[in-house]
């Protein structure tokens, strides 16, 4: 009896998160403060999180704390500057007449459980300079690197996820 | 401002341009999605930012386009590559290093 209550509280908390979540992008995406146009994504927000407030939980979001909101913020600056430097990086090798490349794929291990945080490192290793995921299975993640510095399992594992990874297990611990 | 918006703007479509040189100069279909995903992320971002400071109003907009493109563009490449590893495109012959076969992933397919 105590843990289906617990489970309709979440239930209710997850609820308002999603709802609130929608209706911000509503506001954003028509930028109106008319009280029509309110009133219509009070009314869709309501009706999306009715259907969808189970599935939030199925995703594994952890509860949000304020470490959490910080740690996650610390990880979105450190990706933005990641995404730049991916950039550069691949632009010199693509105008350089050589083409300095040493492709190959390489396997690394990865400590987070959830498959939310396993989505987002996969995709922030595919952002980031010279390597994509090319698949994900239990722990194990196979990248291609453009420019292969190690083909040891723990020093690649080493180079590519962990400045991620370091975030990442504080905000889905 | 005006100015700005359009250097901004410059800028996102010179990446564009250099991520499709990438895709015509590299030499395998996943070096190819290197330059695919990367260059056209920043290239993408740039340009639709660069049009939110041209026109104020739409400001907002494009900063939620921008992050939508940022969270889709991974999967996309995402998808190509590895349906192109399940029927075996070659790597091409630079590749230094190959261990998909060491793949747990991989040993699984192959027992189906």
């Amino acid at each position: 009896m105590k843990e289906k209550a617990h489970v309709k509280n979440s239930d209710l908390k997850n609820f308002i998160y999603l709802f609130f979540i929608l209706f911000v992008i509503w506001l954003v995406l028509t930028t109106s403060f008319h009280w029509q146009e309110i009133i219509v994504g009070i009314f869709i927000s309501f009706i999306l999180a009715l259907y969808l407030h189970k599935n939030y939980l199925e995703l594994g979001l952890p509860k949000i704390t304020v470490k959490k909101i910080i740690y996650f913020i610390m990880y979105i600056i450190v990706l933005f500057i990641e995404v730049v430097k991916a950039n550069f990086d691949v632009a010199y090798r693509v105008l350089h007449p050589k083409l300095p490349i040493k492709p190959g794929i390489v396997i690394i291990k990865t400590k987070l459980k959830q498959d939310i945080a396993k989505t987002i490192l996969a995709n922030s290793i595919t952002l980031t300079p010279g390597t994509f995921t090319l698949d994900i299975e239990e722990d194990e993640l196979l990248i291609h690197w453009i420019y292969v510095r190690s083909e040891e399992e723990i020093e690649a594992t080493k180079i590519i996820g962990e400045k991620f990874e370091k975030y990442l297990r504080v905000v889905f611990a | 401002m005006e100015l700005f918006g359009e250097i901004i703007t410059g800028i996102g479509v010179l990446f564009l341009l250099l991520g499709n040189f990438g895709i015509l100069r590299l030499p395998d279909v996943y070096n190819r999605i290197q330059a695919g995903t990367k260059c056209t992320t920043l290239g993408a971002l740039l340009t639709i930012i660069g049009v939110g400071i041209l026109q104020p109003a739409w400001f907002w907009k494009c900063l939620l386009i921008a992050v939508f493109i940022l969270v889709t563009n991974p999967i996309s490449s995402h998808a190509i590559a590895r349906a192109s590893r399940k029927i075996g495109v070659p790597l091409c012959d630079r590749t230094v290093v190959d261990k998909s076969k060491n793949f747990k992933g991989f040993k699984k397919q192959e027992k189906k």
